[in-house]
């Protein structure tokens, strides 16, 4: 017996609303400093969609689905790997007076 | 069944992961750990991405080995050549670099669109609406945020403008959005496959026509709202997908991006409408601005001992800074100004660099501590009683024309007080004006000097000066 995943299209904008709100309140309170940083590190956020390329890929049936699915993976693996490092090397390099590395 | 648990609950790991990790990085101290967190949250994700093998129809699983296959060689390579060129970019074309990640991003959802839209049999009204809503986002990210990288990245130079550019870009906007109501509505027949590859197509060219008129100056609220852009579309095709994982990540990225957005406009004083349809960037603007007295210069060694002596020096970098690759040795000269007791803080305008923030990765970069950068509003208080502003490579940032000219096109936006150090040294290459082709005033006030020259070249004689000046006093 398969879990049921699905959900009503009620729940999905509850969902949707409270994201938004996370999203808004975590970005509120970031100083100017970390804009450029915090950018990358939201746009490796959606690299998430890598799952989703997978996903179609690996039931795919048909060449069609198979090309476009491939390109998928490709494109949403490079948003994700460039994303993390971009901004992993963009935040390595802040440090304090004191030395301390973050 | 239990790889669809354990697919559920990693999702759930991952959205986690990554709404904590953003969290930390919202702080300097912690920022670090945060990127690091919302890895592991996309490694658990991806590799339970895998699990979808145990679950699979008949008719797929003929295909497994060649899927499978795929994958791994599309994980490999997008995955490999991004991380291979997000290693060795330098830190001031890291704005393009997002800017293409993104699109890759927005076309990744535009593949997962096409795909659920071509594979989809008997599906609900809802489920293709969400879908095709997705994917004209995520086209119009893709191939918008690859014009944005190449503007950036000096592959296209000229704004393209033509007489009513913004009625046609509208029209098809429209044109596209009526196709892809009418491909819904013929879904399942050959001519809602066609309609749906001309509503692609439609998407992605607008995508190009939206982002080909706006002046590479604004291109990072450009970038910063396809990144929005993006984040919806993902969070979109997560409920065609039924996967809440993606819904989360991409809508806290869609809202997140949409403010950051907002902020960076609000930073340069303009609307985001303005941005996006005023076609300001680099349009020749011709100032009338009254200017009194003329421009005073000095030599870089003189200024440099002046600074040497006085007892705080503001430092305003400005993009000319990076463009000369001077972060390093200006650091080099603020280290010797603090071993002498002078008090030296850098003073970051909203908009220095390519975007809000790049200032600091560059001076993070040439080693500069974040605790002596300050955001204009922590500082502007402090020019009237600093002895030296030093500005290097800024220029519509500290011109006052911004407080008082109302004919001038940057009038409004909030500046850097420079002008009220008791000295200014303007350290510049030649007599041209700033980004905006506005005249500065505060070069002709009677208290600021400039100093003419590459700034790297300045810098290694001020810093020459300085030297000179610890031995004098040591013999």
């Amino acid at each position: 017996m398969a879990i049921d995943t699905s959900m009503t299209w009620l729940v999905a904008l509850y969902i949707f609303m409270l994201a938004a709100f996370t999203g808004y309140e975590v970005i509120s309170r970031v100083p100017s400093i970390l804009h450029t940083p915090l950018m990358s590190g939201s746009n490796f956020v959606h690299g998430i969609v890598v799952i989703g390329a997978l996903h179609a890929l690996i039931t795919a049936t048909s060449v069609f689905a198979q090309i476009v699915g491939f390109l998928g993976v490709a494109l949403g693996a490079a948003n994700a790997a460039g994303g993390y490092v971009v901004t992993d090397r963009m935040l390595a390099m802040f440090k304090s007076s004191d030395g301390r590395k973050n | 069944m239990f790889a669809q648990h354990i697919q559920g609950l990693s999702g759930l790991v991952a959205a986690a992961a990554f709404i904590f990790g953003l969290k930390r990085m919202s702080s300097p101290m912690t920022a670090l750990s945060g990127i690091g967190i919302a890895g592991i949250g996309m490694v658990i994700a991806v590799a339970a991405g895998f699990l979808a093998v145990f679950d699979l129809s008949d008719a797929t699983r003929s295909h497994l080995a060649s899927n499978l296959t795929l994958v791994v060689i599309a994980l490999l390579a997008g995955g490999g050549w991004a991380w291979w060129r997000g290693r060795k970019v330098a830190m001031t074309a890291m704005p393009q670099m997002v800017a293409l990640y993104n699109g890759m991003g927005g076309g990744a959802a535009a593949a997962v669109a096409a795909v659920e839209f071509g594979i989809a049999d008997a599906p609900g009204l809802l489920h293709l609406a969400v879908t095709v809503a997705g994917a004209l986002i995520g086209s119009v990210s893709l191939t918008g945020s690859v014009i944005a990288w190449a503007k950036l990245d000096g592959r296209v130079n000229k704004p393209w403008r033509f007489r009513g550019q913004r009625a046609f870009n509208g029209a098809i906007f429209v044109a596209t959005a009526l196709i892809g109501v009418a491909a819904i509505a013929l879904h399942g027949t050959a001519t809602g496959t066609a309609l749906a590859v001309l509503f692609f197509l439609g998407a992605m060219a607008f995508g190009v026509l939206m982002t080909l008129p706006i002046g590479g100056a604004d291109m990072p609220v450009v970038i910063s709202l396809f990144n929005a852009f993006t984040g919806l579309a993902v969070g979109l095709e997560g409920y065609a997908l039924q996967n809440p994982a993606l819904m989360i990540a991409g809508m806290v990225v869609g809202s997140a991006g949409t403010l950051l957005t907002v902020l960076m406009a609000k930073a340069m004083n303009r609307s985001l409408a303005n941005v996006l349809f005023s076609n300001f960037g680099d349009v020749a603007v011709a100032s009338s601005a009254d200017v009194h007295g003329q421009m005073k210069s000095i030599d870089a060694s003189d200024a440099a001992t002046n600074m040497r002596y006085a007892s705080s020096v503001i430092v305003i970098p400005g993009y000319g800074l990076a463009v000369a690759q001077a972060q390093q040795k200006l650091y080099e000269f603020v280290r010797l100004l603090q071993a002498a007791g002078v008090e030296v803080k850098f003073a970051i305008h909203p908009v220095a660099g390519r975007m809000p923030g790049h200032m600091n990765v560059l001076l993070a970069e040439a080693g500069v501590p974040y605790d002596i950068i300050y955001d204009m509003d922590d500082i502007n208080g402090d020019f009237a009683n600093t002895d030296v502003a030093l500005v290097i490579g800024a220029n519509d940032v500290v011109n006052p024309a911004a407080r008082t000219d109302k004919s001038s096109p940057i009038y409004g936006m909030p500046i850097l007080n420079a002008d009220q150090a008791r000295q200014v040294y303007v350290v510049k290459r030649g007599q041209g004006k700033g980004y905006s082709g506005v005249e500065n005033l505060l070069f002709y006030d009677e208290a600021c000097s400039m100093v003419y020259g590459d700034a790297q070249a300045v810098l290694t004689q001020m810093v020459q000066a300085v030297k000179d000046l610890g031995l004098s006093q040591a013999a």
